[in-house]
């Protein structure tokens, strides 16, 4: 089976309900086998042109088409099975209860013949590198190979044209160039046609034969060859918000560098290990053991490592929201200000001027119907009076760019706003300890931006900022400790994460051991 | 071990097609559900008892699964012992509460029919993987794939309901609300959180939607299914086993002139 050829003529769609279309007059040919970045600043479409181009954007109820937009001649919904596409959410793309039956899926509904479907399964499940039993469960799985084995579904079916939209964006490092190798080899062997949205430019870089600039006022920006494009519109794409190698986000300066004499631990752990409680079940299973930690006000720590090694559970634990299921975890007196040591046993609304999480996911953490109530929340659970918490509430929204959506809900905010406001809604009651998970995942250029300066601002005015990433970026500007999680940790109980230490030393990792402290500590 | 994965251990009856064991539960629940009399309940259970044998649930298993109905018929028993319809000698009387011959009776026979409609009912679901349910389903009985496939997706969305509600618990005392207050304050954060788990489910589901129709799912081609589901000899057979307790249960009652049929 060959690749698949795109052509667009004028081709625009606006979502029903919505003023402004979300595309407009496009114009594109796209040959059979090649392999297309798309790029944009967020709002410019780009997520819209895949999802119309694999046929599921809906029909005039859903919006309004302008134009045309076919693929090997023909409309793309009559064209199912032609196109598979992967998409950003890897939680909501798992359709059955195991491996082997979720990949076959797609094959069931194109009617490939039994005897078929099973080879392509194997075939598939080898190419993306998720190397596990056909009936391991689905829900066992981690993010990262939740979204291989999208990949995996969507390879089986052999499509001759495949779309990636931030298909990489919840992966490790290492997974992230195994999951684009895996599309390369696949795309390479069937000679499908490839389009990519990704933020992060340096990932497909060179694997790409052409880079497509969407303009948010309509039509093309720039297209063309990866170097000539990159180069001529690289620095206004990264203005944008697009993440171009050359032109990278600036980092924050620091005022004080971390170690000064004001300097104090606010929590310690010691042997620490940290998991859930299963359904039903009494007793924590483990997930990471022997931890050993000291977070410090003023100081930013990394918490690092692969998919599925515990990172979000240890963050969690920290953040007195899980009771640890081993081990010492102790608030100082300077953090726990005149309450037991035990954060997970304070009340929840203790927690708010001494530990602040920011969650993955920001949806997560919504609760009102328009941003300004939503920031009201904490100030109010402190009674903290009208009157103050409408000035941190106005400081709040000024200073994140919210002040234009005051009165939207907070679920209609793009991405970025979304995390701007998940992470404001924390600094609403200035907690001590601020601890993120992933706080710029999926984000662009310029939101990374802001989110870092924001928070080395933080870390001056002696904050304790504690963050689970991915993200070597993030590591690199703001980090003077890391704590590397391995798999296999803890289940066996036999070493701690190496930790390195120090002056934002992205990237290196001093010797693993057992029992190794942060260097954080003042001395 | 989950709601669609549960692990479920090498047996008779969990080879069996689950559209055998489902016709089986349904035969014995719907000859038992025709009268209301203790022999033909206690005639089917002791049939079922045998079958049991088969199952391949461990003790510790069985007893777990089947709390409920060993929880629920006894209260059954009791209060129709207490507050049943009257008949027959008085054994005992005080203020509204009346126990006679008849109520006694009625109790029994009520106690002993969810018993004996129960646990079928919770053996299959324990010896039953969901996807197999469904292919036998789509496959066998030839119920619309779409229904199938999507009421199977639908269910994978409940079993991380789980998860989401804790997620969501979390987030709340982190945002200084989840916890304190009295009653009232505690319901309405119950209140909250339900809906809150509503809002992420829709869109969830609407996501998902929108995953599988990109897979092909939902045009007008006949599908093929990965996994055959076979109904062979053996699971005629089963079925023919089921249709057997109903008929012995139905056929004894008759007999022992206790059948009460509850339409007549």
């Amino acid at each position: 089976m060959t690749g698949a050829r795109v052509t667009a003529s004028g081709w625009g769609w606006r979502h029903a309900g919505r003023s402004r279309p979300a595309v407009s007059g496009l114009d594109l040919d796209i040959r059979p086998g090649e392999r297309v970045l798309v790029l944009g600043p967020s709002g410019a479409g780009k997520s819209t042109l895949m999802h119309a181009l694999a046929g599921v954007l809906g029909d005039d109820e859903d919006g309004d088409e302008t134009g045309e937009l076919l693929v090997d001649g023909r409309r793309p919904s009559a064209s199912r099975g032609r196109v598979g596409l992967v998409l950003q959410d890897p939680d909501s793309q798992v359709v059955l209860a195991r491996v082997g039956d979720d990949v076959a899926f797609g094959c069931e509904n194109l009617a490939v013949p039994r005897a078929e479907i099973w080879p392509r399964v194997g075939q598939a499940l080898a190419d993306v590198g998720l190397d596990l039993p056909l009936r391991h469960p689905t829900s066992a799985l981690s993010g990262g190979q939740k979204q291989r084995l999208a990949l995996a579904g969507v390879l089986a079916m052999r499509p001759g044209l495949v779309l990636l939209d931030e298909p990489t964006a919840n992966l490790d490092p290492e997974g992230v160039v195994e999951v684009r190798d895996a599309v390369l080899r696949s795309v390479e062997a069937s000679g499908a046609t490839l389009i990519v949205i990704e933020h992060r430019v340096a990932v497909w870089q060179h694997v790409v034969d052409r880079v497509i600039v969407l303009d948010p006022a309509g039509g093309i920006l720039a297209d063309g060859p990866t170097d000539l494009v990159l180069s001529a519109e690289g620095e206004r794409l990264a203005a944008a918000g697009v993440w171009i190698p050359r032109f990278p986000p600036a980092p924050p300066e620091r005022k004080h560098p971390s170690g000064t004499s004001a300097a104090e631990a606010l929590l310690r752990a010691e042997g620490l290990s940290v998991g859930r409680v299963p359904f039903a079940r009494k007793r924590a299973v483990a997930v990471a053991g022997d931890l050993d930690l000291t977070l410090v006000s003023g100081t930013a720590t990394a918490i690092t490592g692969p998919n599925g090694t515990g990172k979000s559970t240890l963050a969690l634990t920290l953040a007195g929201l899980l009771t640890p299921a081993g081990g010492h975890l102790a608030a100082t007196d300077a953090l726990a200000a005149g309450l037991g040591p035990a954060p997970h046993r304070w009340r929840s609304r203790d927690l708010l001027e001494r530990i602040g999480t920011v969650f993955q996911d920001p949806e997560h953490q919504f609760l009102a119907g328009t941003v300004r109530n939503e920031l009201a929340i904490g100030p109010r659970a402190l009674g903290l009076g009208d009157a103050v918490s409408a000035e941190r509430v106005d400081a709040l929204l000024h200073r994140l760019r919210l002040d234009h959506l005051a009165d939207a809900n907070p679920f209609t905010l793009s991405g970025g706003e979304k995390r701007r406001l998940s992470v404001a809604t924390v600094l609403a009651t200035r907690p001590r300890l601020l601890v993120l998970d992933e706080p710029t995942f999926g984000q662009d250029s310029r939101t990374w931006a802001e989110l870092v300066r924001l928070l080395a601002e933080l870390l001056d005015d002696g904050t304790a900022v504690l963050a689970v990433t991915h993200d070597e970026q993030f590591v690199a500007a703001l980090a003077d400790a890391r704590l590397t999680l391995a798999p296999g940790d803890a289940i066996g109980g036999v070493s701690t994460g190496s930790v390195s230490s120090a002056g934002a030393s992205a990237g290196s990792v001093s010797p693993a051991g057992p029992r190794r402290r942060t260097g954080t500590e003042p001395s | 071990m989950s709601l669609m994965t549960p692990e479920i251990r090498p047996s008779a009856i969990a080879r069996v097609n689950p559209v055998a064991k489902l016709a089986v539960a349904l035969l014995i629940s719907c000859a038992l559900m025709l009268s209301i009399d203790w022999v033909s309940a206690a005639v089917a259970l002791a049939l079922e008892a045998v079958l049991l044998a088969w199952c391949g649930l461990s003790a510790r298993q069985f007893w777990l699964r089947t709390a409920p109905v060993w929880i629920a018929a006894p209260f059954a028993v009791l209060t129709t012992v207490l507050y049943g319809q009257d008949s027959g000698a008085v054994l005992f009387g005080a203020g509204f509460v009346s126990v006679t011959e008849g109520s006694v009776a009625l109790a029994l026979a009520i106690g002993l029919r969810i018993l004996a409609i129960g646990i079928p009912g919770i053996v299959l679901l324990a010896t039953t993987d969901p996807t197999d349910l469904g292919d036998g389903l789509a496959q066998v009985l030839r119920l619309p794939a779409r229904f199938v496939l999507g009421a199977l997706a639908g269910l994978r969305l409940v079993g991380m309901f789980i998860d989401d509600w804790h997620s969501l618990a979390l987030a709340r005392r982190a945002r200084g609300v989840g916890d304190g207050g009295g009653l009232r304050s505690r319901a309405r954060r119950f209140g909250g959180l339900a809906f809150a788990l509503l809002v992420l489910s829709v869109r969830r589901g609407s996501k998902l939607a929108t995953a599988m129709e990109a897979r092909g799912f939902g045009s007008d081609i006949p599908r093929t299914w990965a996994r055959e589901s076979v109904f062979g000899l053996r699971d005629g057979l089963v079925v023919a086993i089921g249709a057997g307790i109903a008929a012995t249960a139905i056929t004894v009652a008759v007999l022992a002139g206790t059948w009460h049929f509850v339409l007549a």
